[in-house]
């Protein structure tokens, strides 16, 4: 009986598919495996595939300052999915950020990038989304409160936050860069994570790569700033971060070790080779780097201590680390950001890398929130940002309490 | 009534060291696997936190890593005529749980047999003549030769990233290293484990004595290693945390820092965690296994059809397994026929103490593999010529790592409590050492594993019987042995040393050694074995069983190479003869 209704769904919802099916040869094998490998490359699956749930059916929620947005089920589901979109509907939905019917989408989807995507990339995607499993899952995408829940103020952010139009290439620049330009400004989307937000939510976009803080991480600038940034990476080692998950200095965690797990694993090796030669090319932050404090400071003298105890048998005594395995603290963009909310999240509740094809390990971090308190906390991360070659601001204690209070929440 | 899964290619039993290597191979041989592991899941990340992981009380001595006996165990005694009971607590040995099995918990000594080992009963009577083997001793060829294990001693070496110091490579021998080593054919993956100061007096005073001391070989690594699969470990900090232990450091090699991290991300591969497996079931003709029937955690019984059934759970439930599903012929020492059970062994413990006034060893410091050992007294390595027995012993100072609850050294006549047990623990603490001496264990007539006719499991299955006593031969040979050590410490000065060779009966209470070998060994003939040189059962073809309970007898090392080595024998036949021509690859 449950047999024979689950077929009669799945009858329906093929008549459903094929009722608003699109213009011949637009299934093609290649256009289709295209579009897959574009999805992979923007890493759609990151706000719509939950974990453990059926691939594009959305549910990941994504906490923002104004509070939660959840990704929309991207499958062809007629009714809870984007089945009755046309491709001109979807290309409206990357390119402008309006959906099906005219309403104004949430920046959490990110059209600001999108926009850069070229038609022909858009329709390979919207070609593969189409060939995906149908999975009936209700949505609400919208559970931001009251004003923010308004998609008509959306009207006025979209006038202070977006500007419309396909990526232009920079005839002064290698077809290399070029690309690597359209992948991190468009598809790649790195922006969402690693530039900083206005009050509005929108991108700072003259600090474009250098670092913003969501969900209690920050992700790190990735310009080629040498001290706070990626400069004194490698291209071959940014590379290799992407596609491994790990390299001589750092090894992915948090929302990076997703990514690299679902998205730049997956890369083509041209592909990753244009995005490390456009951030190594591109812009470097120039803002100021503080002095280091002094060795004699108490808060150096006691994070000495507790980094010895507590730390340095993994990341080694000089900060070191070990290659592909614990990170480098020394020199290390993470380290020396202003804002240490990363830092401090790893110490109060570990961390797991993630794992890849080619470098599987997917080490840990432990938690030490059940034995190091605020000031131990703040004065060992003072210490590691202050030493070997480190300059980063100190860390207080006010705010060790602060993200231990978010973390029980 | 056993629900059914849907069938796959193979099934392994046991998620430790050789189930993970052969589910790799096999894996990407493109086959199905499931794997069936009797205890939970354990990963580094999740289970050996560094923050929680050097905790004596919780490893050490309330053994948390060790299988609970209230879900298995086994019943002794040390000969025929005897009534055995049940071991309730661990005591003589630490069989493992969970994935990883006993590879988590080992202490990473990571010795190769040597090549006269595997032809060890022609080898003694080619040297010596027939009549130097004691006639109570059963000992065994076991089928295959060095130039066939090499290979794959080689290939467990480059996933575990053993470090020590070639002391033969391919033939010519090595300063530094142990020239009584068969020819390797590469130097170890990483360097050896620098040495602690009681290793280097050791080795001195050896040195001295016209010994050949080398690094033991360890799969605690001494530098940074990417292994053979891409895993990634991280060198040894001498935490002293380690046997016994799970390491946190990603530094002891076991199957989950060195190949589960892979195998979990293959389609084709599936762990059930928490599923014992009751028998292997077989088909009318009994030449043929079907799959397996197993048991998850809320009692319900499910049969996994299988292709391939490959055994790879410690020595007492491999062998109880083939006793529970009639694979092959139960052993009788009274008519000795029969073969499931047969040429069980041991290991043969020994050691001596060293009190001294002016050392400080600072004893904390220490891994479960870092050390100095000679081999100038193992095996046949030195003239048995008149002296009434065979068979020798790896002499060696591995500091474990002196943790407060079980380290408490104190001379002989020292009482065990009080003023003076304090006084004694403060003043010898920091300045005792001891040399080791782990020795062959040879198998005879009346040592042999059977199933139990009283006691049961909680499922009612019966428990193994170990009927075991050591031979007066090897006896012999722990006296001679621990003798030569006691030469060496009396080199090295000290203010009293205490020698403690093995001597009387097998006592299953105080903790020897976890070397349980023999019970369903590899060999030539199916008379006196079980499996054939591929480790495949000589009765039922798509059944491979593989482990130390394939060693015909036990050499004076320490077992976990070997079995790794026999785990890519057995996947690599598998791989290129089996799934190409089912049914017997030797024929009987």
């Amino acid at each position: 009986m449950n047999n024979l209704l689950l077929k009669s769904v799945g009858i329906l919802a093929f008549t459903a598919t094929a009722a608003v099916a699109q213009a011949p040869g637009d299934d093609s094998f290649e256009k289709v495996a295209r579009g897959r490998y574009l999805a992979t490359l923007g890493d759609c699956s990151a706000c719509h595939t939950a974990a453990g749930g059926a691939p594009f059916a959305g549910g990941v929620v994504l906490q923002t300052p104004f509070g939660d947005l959840v990704g929309a089920n991207i499958t062809p589901d007629p009714d809870t999915g984007i089945g009755r979109y046309t491709e001109e509907e979807f290309q409206r939905v990357m390119s402008e950020g309006i959906g099906k019917g005219g309403y104004h989408l949430y920046g959490g989807m990110p059209f600001t990038a999108y926009t850069k995507v070229s038609k022909s990339d858009n329709s390979a995607i919207y070609a593969y989304l189409r060939s995906v499993e149908p999975v009936r899952n209700k949505v609400e995408t919208n559970q931001l409160p009251f004003p923010f829940n308004i998609r008509a103020s959306l009207i006025g952010w979209n006038f202070l936050n977006f500007s419309k139009g396909e990526f232009e290439k920079n005839p002064d620049r290698s077809a290399e860069w070029n690309r690597g330009a359209y992948i991190v400004e468009g598809l790649g989307h790195c922006g969402t994570c690693h530039t900083p937000k206005t009050s509005l939510g929108g991108d700072e976009n003259d600090r474009f790569l250098e670092g913003a803080t969501l969900q209690n991480w920050h992700a790190p600038n990735i310009t080629a700033d040498r001290h706070r940034g990626i400069g004194s990476w490698s291209t071959d080692e940014i590379v290799q971060y992407l596609k491994t998950g790990t390299n001589r200095f750092d090894t992915a965690s948090g929302p990076m070790a997703e990514e690299v797990e679902n998205s730049s694993q997956h890369w083509n090796d041209a592909d990753l080779n244009a995005v490390a030669v456009y951030l190594k090319e591109s812009r470097t932050s120039a803002t100021e780097v503080p002095d280091a404090l002094d060795a004699d400071d108490t808060r150096i003298v006691a994070g000495k201590n507790i980094y010895a105890d507590r730390c340095s048998a993994c990341h080694t005594p000089d900060g070191n680390g070990i290659p592909r395995l614990f990170p480098k603290l020394s020199s290390a963009p993470l380290v020396n950001s202003d804002d240490p909310t990363s830092l401090i999240r790893v110490v109060l509740a570990g961390s797991r890398a993630g794992g890849t094809k080619a470098s599987p390990t997917g080490p840990a971090m432990p938690s030490f929130a059940w034995n190091l308190s605020d000031d131990d906390v703040a004065n060992v991360l003072t210490y590691i940002r202050n030493r070997w070659g480190n300059s980063a601001v100190p860390v207080a204690a006010s705010e060790v309490k602060e993200l231990r209070e978010q973390l029980q929440e | 009534m056993a629900k059914r899964l849907p069938p796959t290619d193979a099934v392994i039993i046991g998620l430790g060291w050789a189930g993970a290597i052969i589910a790799n191979e096999l894996t990407d041989e493109g086959l199905q696997v499931v794997a069936l592991e009797r205890g939970p899941w354990r990963d580094t990340a999740a289970d050996f936190n560094i923050a929680t992981a050097p905790d004596e009380l919780r490893y050490s001595q309330r053994q948390d890593l060790m299988l609970r006996t209230a879900q298995n165990t086994i019943t002794m005694r040390n000969n025929p005529g005897q009534k055995a009971l049940p071991m309730r607590n661990w005591g003589s040995f630490h069989p493992g749980n969970g994935t990883g099995g006993a590879g988590n918990h080992w202490a990473g000594i990571t010795f190769r047999f040597q090549p006269e080992e595997f032809r060890l009963k022609s080898h003694l009577t080619e040297r010596y003549g027939s009549t130097t083997i004691p006639e109570q001793l059963t000992l065994q060829d076991w089928g295959t030769d060095w130039t066939e294990m090499e290979p794959f001693y080689d290939a467990f070496d480059k996933v575990a990233g053993t470090s020590g110091k070639a002391g033969n490579l391919e033939n010519k021998i090595q300063d530094g290293g142990n020239p009584y080593e068969g020819p390797r054919s590469s130097e170890y993956p990483t360097r050896p484990l620098r040495q602690p100061y009681g290793p280097t007096l050791f080795a001195q005073a050896a040195r001295d004595m016209g010994y050949k001391p080398f690094p033991v070989p360890s799969a605690l690594i001494s530098e940074p290693y990417t292994n053979s699969l891409g895993v990634t470990m991280g060198p040894c900090t001498f935490c002293g945390f380690c046997t016994n232990y799970g390491c946190a450091n990603y530094s002891k090699a076991s199957a989950i820092t060195t190949i589960i991290p892979v195998l979990v991300r293959k389609s084709n591969f599936t762990c059930r965690t928490n599923s014992e497996v009751l028998r292997i079931l077989m088909d009318a003709s009994g030449k043929r296994a079907t799959g397996v029937v197993f048991v998850d955690s809320s009692g319900e019984e499910w049969e996994q059809p299988a292709d391939i059934v490959i055994v790879t759970a410690f020595t007492f439930e491999n062998v109880r397994l083939m006793l529970l599903s009639g694979v092959g012929e139960p052993y009788d020492p009274i008519t000795n026929t029969g073969t499931t059970g047969r040429n069980y062994a041991y290991q043969t413990a020994n050691g001596v103490q060293l009190f001294f006034d002016d050392k400080n060893f600072n004893p904390f410091i220490g891994a479960g593999a870092v050390g100095m050992g000679i081999d100038d007294f193992n095996n046949d390595n030195f003239d048995h010529s008149g002296l009434g027995f065979i068979g020798g012993g790896s002499i060696r100072v591995t500091p474990i790592g002196a943790a407060p609850i079980g380290n408490r050294p104190t001379p002989p006549g020292t009482p065990t409590w009080g003023s003076e047990w304090k006084k004694q623990t403060v003043k010898n603490y920091l300045s005792t050492m001891s040399i080791g001496c782990e020795a062959s264990s040879y198998s005879m007539r009346n040592n042999y594993l059977s199933l139990d006719p009283t006691y049961c499991d909680r499922l009612g299955r019966p428990l193994l019987r170990v009927t075991f006593d050591f031979p007066e031969n090897d006896l012999k040979m722990a006296q001679y042995c621990t003798d030569k050590v006691g030469e060496i410490a009396k080199a090295m000065n000290p203010r009293q040393y205490v020698k403690n060779p093995s001597k009387g009966h097998w006592n299953g209470g105080p903790y020897q050694s976890s070397h349980v070998v023999g019970g369903f060994v590899m060999g030539a003939d199916p008379k006196t074995s079980s499996v054939n040189k591929y480790l495949q059962s000589w009765d039922v073809s798509n059944v491979f069983v593989v482990g130390a309970s394939a060693f015909p007898q036990n050499p004076g090392y320490n077992p976990t190479a070997t079995v790794g080595a026999l785990a890519f024998k057995a996947a690599d036949a598998i791989r290129t003869l089996y799934v190409k021509n089912p049914g017997p690859l030797v024929q009987a």
